[in-house]
């Protein structure tokens, strides 16, 4: 399909300016402008219309196809939301118009839907407290890893490593060490998740915090999870919980309840925000009791007469870590959905999705290896490690022939731990119709990989691409049409 | 139940089918760490919680005419943006893993890119940061990990808002900041070039600046190189469409917030952090990438590449932790440059500016109403000096309908009589002639 | 393949020591479990390390890989062929896929591995 730029057509326009109602004085000083304008495409508004159509139909989306890319909770995102998000209400709104003198009497309706989500996801985590400002997970890690310096730096503490286990999305490091600590792997242990002597080895009074999914990144709940809580406390250190996978247990137990003292959530996951094909998304992060001075400048507060304000005296904040009050119109869509889920809701969330996945496991651990035995949570791993060693078929293999069945692969290759990786992740919102056909689809594939194996490596052939060649891209690097 | 598939009665068949009951699927939680009775409201159903929403909407004030700025804009927005980028092929996708099944994603993010680099006359562009804000600390790392240095310089006429965001994410690093001001509105010459030595990583400006005021960087960037420093320039991309852009000054690191190419205000965000930098430094840019290749039958098409930077695969030696971006953001971005196209941005920037200066003559007419800085050029936005508070003046518009602008005093120590408006292509004359009413009898 | 006149790192580099110098590069396992490179960032040269030092970076397009230092010593030669064919390392990397050369005080091989020993290591992975 040609790039937009070699569609344009000189002279051709698609929205045209209004005429000027001001007098035109060229009033810049010659060397100070531009001396070519860019080379932006020049095309009708129904070329633009048909060149963005068109690229819209060669994607998959939660919308078009079933979607179990594990680890990323590709659930179903409500219309309405959508629609709310666009209410010029909310939509039209000048972020900077509560820093103005009673200002914030402008935008109460915004600031009652930053305080109640806060109200509500504080219930749902067992948290005391949250910032909206972080404006993706990864940015809530980070604000996290600060707030747990902050804490620290007030203690006189003098900490400098993270513990992450080897299962870890590849943010938590990340994230630990751009907030300048080191970080510390812990590997795995037989059962799929931290191995606890090894993690035992690795506390000392350098160790600032721990790093956990809960269920982790093998849809598994850790078992000692209270244990290393406790062991993490009694060093005074402190223990931050990676949201990714929430929806296992939203509305049915809580990671305050567990220990944790810091959270961050995924809008865009647990709580039915579209994922936008990237982004945006929304990572709030909450935090217990004694974090609170400590989280970011500003916070939504209700006074005594039933209005909203933000508070922006906060002298131990970690201070600013976003321009306004995070990516409201994600929070707005999130606030709506918990809105209609409700109580009773919440807990249908996780019990459909622990079902869905134990049953999309039992159906295929038959046929594929699975990671670690036993009961899951939203997600259950495979490892395609039988059919590469049997029939040269690889993990790769089978993601590529699901899409010519319909279907988004799930997460291969990750957690690193597990060889030949598939992780699958249906979600609550998909059927039984929708996952038997899935399952269908996966075993026919099993099969075919005993009986036809090259016609897996051959797939996808119902797609617009097969396999590009991503050695050739990284190597002769054309990253722009200039 | 709400966006639940399966009926109860399939519930049953599933759990019997497994041989599990549903609390046995949450054994392995323990009793004791289970929650009941969350203190949560009863479930909406759509009609109820459109109209609980359309009240709290209308607690929100938004018939002001907007004169307010400060880095994010009351710009049109063409109809055709909301109804592609409402495409819910592209929203409800995930991050294009898989390129068979986002090939439209991914050509949208390369011509996203391509657009950037034709707009700013850099060569490579990533895939979108979050915000302009976390752009500017992104590119504050990058000048480190290139030039294995640790002292910043940035000048105070860099967006407030994005420099205390910036003193935030430094406090825990070993990085020597060091902050120029501005003197008559534009960076001041003789501290810059002062301060850049053999330790300087980069050096930090915005054009046009906070105050509006616009200016050229050549020189800075000259006397950066000599000494082996790198030149962060962070731009309002409308104001391309007419003025020198960061590549012709020969910037190293160009960043931005892209709000103004098609995103609604939305108070504070979804916006768009971009960024572009010369190929050399490619490497070394945080960020997702995509880029053009072959497929096995020899077809065109688009790929995320040089993820071995990224977090996924680096982990703690990362160049960035960022996974998700605003990548809907960028679409949304690319959209609005396509329709607009070339004529349509410069048309649009010159209205700005056209605008903006007939606003500045109508206001500097009234008596005590003075220009702040000595410097002459303006994009769309430029400080006035008023014979009494700016706070207090800009509330007592706001009753008159009107978001005036706003008061400098928020953010630095003796402009208290001083507001910053901003004029964009929307403000008619008539808007204009009110405001300037307006003023005059409230000072 | 593990050639017998070298030494090795757990880390899967290679050494070869000749009078004060050293060539260091990545073995054929390192290679093959990285796939078709695409990338190598070299250290500076004068660049001094000790032993497990940073010498830069291995990548491909799925996956990277530090290079460290087997021994101590200054960074005095790169191989410039590796900046448009990386793919050296892939095709021969044990000659024509050495990455970098340093200049060392002490030759002590204390710490690191014969080619018996390496293979044998090798076999427990």
């Amino acid at each position: 399909m040609k790039l937009i730029f070699d569609k344009s057509v000189p002279q051709r326009e698609a929205v045209r300016t209004s005429p000027s109602d001001v007098p035109t004085t060229i009033n810049i000083k010659d060397n100070l402008l531009r001396q070519t304008p860019a080379e932006l495409p020049e095309l009708s508004e129904l070329d633009v219309v048909r060149h963005f159509t068109e690229l819209s139909r060669r994607n998959f989306g939660v919308d078009t196809n079933f979607y179990p890319l594990g680890s990323c909770t590709m659930k179903y995102n409500p219309k309405v939301a959508e629609r709310i998000a666009a209410y010029p209400g909310f939509a039209h709104l000048h972020p900077l118009l509560p820093q103005l003198k009673i200002g914030g009497m402008l935008t109460q309706g915004a600031l009652q839907v930053l305080y109640e989500t806060d109200i509500m996801l504080r219930e749902l985590t067992g948290m005391a407290g949250f910032t909206m400002q972080p404006l993706a997970g990864a940015h809530g890690e980070l604000a996290g890893m600060m707030i747990m310096a902050a804490y620290h730096e007030d203690k006189g503490n003098k900490k400098t490593t993270v513990l992450i286990p080897d299962s870890g999305h590849g943010t938590n490091p990340a994230s630990a060490a751009i907030a300048g600590y080191k970080v510390v792997s812990i590997p795995t242990d037989k059962n799929g998740v931290m191995d606890l002597n090894e993690f035992k080895k690795a506390l000392n009074d350098d160790v600032a915090g721990v790093m956990l999914t809960c269920p982790n990144t093998l849809g598994l709940f850790n078992p000692h999870i209270k244990e290393i809580c406790d062991l993490i406390h009694d060093i005074d250190a402190l223990v931050y919980y990676d949201g990714a996978n929430l929806n296992a247990i939203v509305g049915k137990a809580r990671p305050g309840d567990f220990g944790f003292d810091i959270v961050h959530l995924n809008l865009h996951k647990t709580f039915a925000t579209p994922h936008g094909g990237g982004g945006p998304g929304a990572g709030p992060v909450g935090v217990k009791e004694k974090l609170l001075p400590f989280l970011p400048i500003s916070i939504v507060i209700e006074r005594d007469d039933g209005t909203y304000a933000l508070e922006y005296n906060r002298p131990k904040s970690i201070g600013y870590i976003a321009p306004f009050y995070g990516n409201f119109a994600v929070i707005l869509k999130a606030y709506v959905y918990m809105l209609m889920l409700g109580k009773e809701g919440f807990k249908r969330v996780a019990e459909n999705a622990v079902l869905n996945a134990n049953y999309i496991k039992e159906k295929l651990k038959d046929h594929y290896d699975l990671a670690f035995e036993g009961l899951c949570k939203h997600e259950c791993v495979f490892s395609a490690e039988r059919q590469t060693k049997e029939n040269g078929v690889h993990a790769l293999d089978i993601a590529k022939a699901l899409i010519d069945k319909g279907f988004h692969p799930p997460t291969v290759y990750f957690p690193i731990v597990v060889k030949e990786a598939l992780m699958i992740e249906p979600t609550e919102t998909e059927s039984k119709e929708t996952l038997d056909s899935f399952i269908d689809a996966m075993i026919e594939i099993a099969q075919l990989a005993k009986t036809d194996p090259e016609k897996l490596k051959a797939a996808p052939i119902t797609t617009p691409a097969c396999r590009p060649d991503e050695t050739k891209a990284a190597k002769n690097l054309d990253i722009a049409s200039l | 139940m709400p966006f639940i598939s399966n009926t109860p009665q399939q519930q049953k068949q599933m759990l019997s089918d497994i041989g599990l009951t549903m609390d046995e699927l949450f054994a392995d939680i323990g009793k004791d760490l289970m929650h009941e009775n969350f203190n949560l409201p009863v479930g909406q159903t759509e009609q109820q919680v459109r109209n609980t929403l359309a009240e709290l909407a209308a607690k929100n004030s938004i018939n002001l005419t907007c004169f307010l700025g400060g880095g994010f804009y009351d710009h049109f927005i063409p109809a055709a943006i909301y109804s592609l980028v409402s495409r819910s092929e592209f929203y409800t996708a995930y991050t294009p893993y898989q390129p068979e099944l986002s090939q439209g994603t991914l050509q949208a993010i390369y011509e996203y890119q391509s657009a950037i680099c034709r707009l700013t006359d850099m060569e490579a562009a990533n895939a979108s940061l979050y915000d302009g804000g976390t752009a500017i600390y992104e590119a504050m790392m990058m000048a480190l990990r290139i030039t294995r240095r640790n002292k910043i310089i940035i000048d105070d006429s860099v967006n407030p808002i994005y420099r205390v965001m910036i003193d935030s994410y430094t406090h825990n690093l070993k990085i020597q900041l060091e902050q120029t001001h501005c003197t008559d509105g534009l960076a001041s010459r003789e501290q810059i070039l002062e301060k850049i030595d053999n330790e300087t990583a980069a050096v930090i400006l915005q054009n046009p600046n906070f105050f509006g005021c616009i200016d050229d960087f050549t020189d800075i960037a000259e006397a950066a190189h000599k000494k082996g420093a790198l030149l962060i320039v962070s731009c309002y991309p409308i104001s391309l469409g007419i003025l020198k852009t960061p590549g012709a000054m020969d910037a190293d690191i160009v960043i931005g917030e892209g709000q103004s190419l098609g995103m609604p205000m939305s108070f504070g965000g979804p916006y768009l952090g971009f960024m572009a930098t010369k190929m050399k430094y490619v490497r070394k840019m945080p960020g997702r990438i995509v880029g053009q290749t072959k497929d096995k039958l020899d077809r065109q098409s688009f790929v995320l590449t040089l993820q071995a930077r990224e977090q996924h695969i680096r982990r703690d030696k990362a160049t960035s932790n960022i996974c998700s971006n605003e990548a809907l953001c960028a679409l949304t971005a690319l959209v609005y440059l396509s329709l607009l196209g070339k004529q349509g941005l410069k048309e649009t920037a010159q209205l700005c500016a056209d605008k903006a200066s007939y606003a500045y003559k109508r206001l500097t007419a009234i008596p005590n109403v003075k220009p702040h800085f000595k410097a002459k050029w303006f994009f769309n936005e430029f400080v006035l000096d008023l014979p009494c508070d700016a706070a207090d003046v800009i509330a007592k518009l706001i009753e008159k309908g009107l978001a005036a602008g706003f008061p400098l005093s928020r953010y630095y120590k003796g402009m208290e009589n001083s507001i910053l408006i901003c004029v964009t292509e929307k403000r008619t004359k008539q808007q204009i002639g009110i405001l300037a009413e307006a003023l005059e009898t409230c000072i | 393949m593990v050639p017998e006149a070298l030494f090795y790192t757990k880390e899967h580099e290679w050494v070869k020591i000749e009078n004060n110098t050293i060539t260091i590069g990545i073995t054929d396992y390192a290679q093959q479990m990285l796939g078709e490179i695409t990338f190598v960032e070299p250290p500076e040269i004068g660049k001094e390390v000790q032993p497990h030092g940073e010498l830069g970076i291995v990548e491909s397009s799925k996956s990277a890989s530090d290079i460290y230092s087997p021994m101590a010593g200054k960074v005095t030669e790169l191989n410039s062929k590796l900046e448009a064919t990386p793919e050296l390392i892939n095709q021969d990397c044990y000659e024509a896929g050495w990455i970098c050369k340093l200049s060392i005080t002490d030759e002590s091989t204390e710490g690191l591995m014969n080619a018996t020993q390496y293979q044998d290591y090798l076999k427990e992975l």
